[in-house]
């Protein structure tokens, strides 16, 4: 029989209903995979086999016996957790543990699921590759010389590699996606305002949103199901009804219409054979009866500008906060002043992504340059929005890769912020325009990469997204491969 | 020509209290100046007449009932501080 750890949740689900399945059997087979694996993948920046035990003891003593009863989910180390360490990859905030739970965090808490901190991530979720954390670099699982992409790629590693049965991540500009394609795995983006962001340490607040990594869709669809919904913690969470996502799984596609966008194609620097698997899935979606329309996204080409703009405007006004003040680190100045303190306890605790980012971001909100970059971007965020609005009025969802190539080799980006940043190309959008948008395994490259596809539908649509994500994956194997990871236990 | 300077870096620095030292600083110029003149392209949109977007949900003022409820014990945010005074956070002298 397969291990535990590399079940789904609904299979665990059915498995514990025949008594097949037996929680403490699960957590630790689980541990036994992420203590062989996360030497080599560092997947996660640790994990406490004794608090996830005591946590499991007292779900199994206490319930609540709900969907997620007795399944480990693993979160990403921006989401605050009651008590245990969560410092965002960041030096920052290295021992802080914060005083209250995220409510994603609490709902999965209210299902039964038994929470597993500290999945590793860019610092401060600035990165497509999970190589800016303070605490080191993941590995991808299909290539270990590769990078998981970013910023959720521990907990796109984790899910790929069996060593989470399923994740959390958060995504700002393609942070859940685009790691998901860069391990075979399914990421959702959800809608902005989706799912409540209390207790989740704020990057960009007008983009960033929390949402599933799974093994396959129906999962994700049962995940989001769990955290999304209005939250009176968070004043910008919708206060929209949430629907059946498991229920349209079922659905017919038949007479869907998909649009290919035009630009996404001819975009400079989209690699062969991500372009093939991408004509070979809309093939897929054809025969599952769906039409395809043609549409155009014309302004696709200013996105990653307008992107870098908005996003390190509201991240260098989010971290303001890191003062050393009421939290976190804070350096040592003798006998110095209270601005010397500041300015070194900020030049200590973030690293060289941050600093560039607080100093772009500070760069375009300051007097002199606002209108001509910051308003600018915004002027230009509101053309991509109606961009949308325009091509999703004549089709049901949008298809195109969710990165223009498979993963990159580790360092291959590193002294390039602008090429690192261009990798977002196709996933950025989806952020500015608020829309939701799922990445899910189409194809694999001659190397044996996994490539993704990115669907798109307009705003709380997640449900139409899951519909043709479901049809395609059960019309397709490509989520059942699994990576052969060589483990190098010298790394220990 | 280059958009930013070193000087222009050093200003940006202090606005965002951050201290680096000369290398950061002309390391950052350079990476700042590829960085804006790829954004530059933006200014090719015509916007006339576009108003920004700053969030994209269609939400008004949120309020909720003016209510007194249980926040953070003091004793329980003090903990987190790196230094305390007794029930104060503790931090360099700001007035001579």
């Amino acid at each position: 029989m397969d291990r535990l750890c590399t079940r789904t949740i609904h299979e665990l689900r059915s498995l514990m209903d025949q008594g097949a399945c037996e929680p403490r059997a699960l957590l630790q087979e689980l541990l036994e995979q992420v203590e062989r694996l996360n030497p080599t993948l560092h997947a996660y920046v640790t994990v406490d086999a004794g608090r996830l035990m005591r946590q499991l003891e007292q779900r199994l003593r206490q319930g609540p016996r709900g969907k997620l009863f007795g399944i480990p989910i693993t979160v990403k180390d921006n989401l605050c957790v009651q008590g245990e360490e969560t410092t965002c990859a960041s030096r920052i905030l290295r021992h802080f543990r914060p005083p209250y739970t995220a409510s994603a965090i609490e709902r999965l808490t209210q299902e039964g699921a038994i929470i597993v901190p500290r999945a590793n991530m860019d610092e401060f979720a600035f990165g497509s590759s999970t190589e800016s954390s303070a605490y080191g670099v993941t590995r991808n699982p299909w290539d270990l010389e590769r990078v998981p992409g970013g910023s959720s790629g521990g907990s796109a590693c984790a899910v790929a590699a069996d060593a989470a049965i399923a994740a959390l991540g958060t995504d700002t500009g393609g942070s859940i996606r685009q790691p998901a394609a860069f391990c075979g795995v399914v990421g959702l983006k959800p809608t902005y305002g989706r799912v409540s962001r209390y207790g989740l340490i704020a990057f960009a607040s007008s983009l960033d949103v929390i949402g599933p990594i799974t093994k396959d869709v129906r999962d994700c669809a049962l995940l989001l199901s769990v955290i999304a919904g209005h939250d009176p913690k968070d004043s910008t969470c919708a206060p929209v009804e949430v629907p059946d996502y498991v229920a349209a799984l079922q659905r017919p596609v038949k007479g869907l219409r998909f649009g290919v966008p035009k630009e996404y194609l001819i975009e400079e620097g989209i690699a062969p054979d991500v372009k093939a698997a991408l004509e070979a899935s809309c093939g897929a979606l054809e025969r599952l009866g769906m039409r395809r329309v043609s549409v155009s996204l014309p302004h696709t080409s200013y996105a990653v500008a307008a992107y870098y703009v908005v996003a390190t405007a509201e991240a260098s006004s989010n971290l303001a906060r890191y003062d050393g003040v009421q939290y976190g680190a804070r350096a040592a100045t003798d006998g110095g002043s209270l601005l010397d303190m500041y300015q070194r306890t900020r030049a200590d605790g973030f690293g060289t992504e941050a600093k560039r980012r607080i100093i772009l971001g500070t760069y375009v909100l300051s007097r002199g340059y606002y209108d001509a970059y910051y308003l600018k971007g915004l002027k230009v965020r509101t053309l991509i929005k109606r961009d949308f609005d325009e091509a999703l009025a004549s089709c049901d969802v949008l298809i195109c890769p969710t990165s223009p190539t498979a993963a990159f080799r580790i360092g291959e980006k590193l002294d390039n912020p602008l090429q690192m940043y261009l990798s977002d190309i196709f996933t950025i959008s989806a952020n500015l325009a608020g829309i939701p948008a799922l990445s899910m395994p189409c194809g694999f490259t001659a190397k044996g990469l996994p490539i993704g596809m990115q669907l798109l539908a307009g705003p709380f649509r997640e449900e139409v997204l899951l519909q043709v994500a479901s049809a395609y994956e059960q019309a397709t194997e490509w989520h059942r491969r699994k990576p052969e990871i060589r483990s190098c236990s010298t790394s220990r | 020509m280059a958009i930013v300077s070193t000087q222009d870096v050093r200003q940006v620095a202090l606005l965002a209290r951050l201290a680096l030292h000369d290398d950061e600083l002309k390391k950052l110029a350079a990476q700042l100046d590829e960085i804006l003149e790829y954004v530059r392209q933006l200014q090719a949109v015509s916007t006339d007449g576009v108003e920004p977007t700053s969030h994209v949900l269609p939400l008004a003022d949120v309020t909720r009932p003016d209510q007194r409820l249980p926040s953070l014990p003091p004793e329980e945010a003090l903990t987190l501080a790196p230094a305390r005074h007794g029930h104060l956070v503790k931090v360099p002298k700001v007035i001579d």
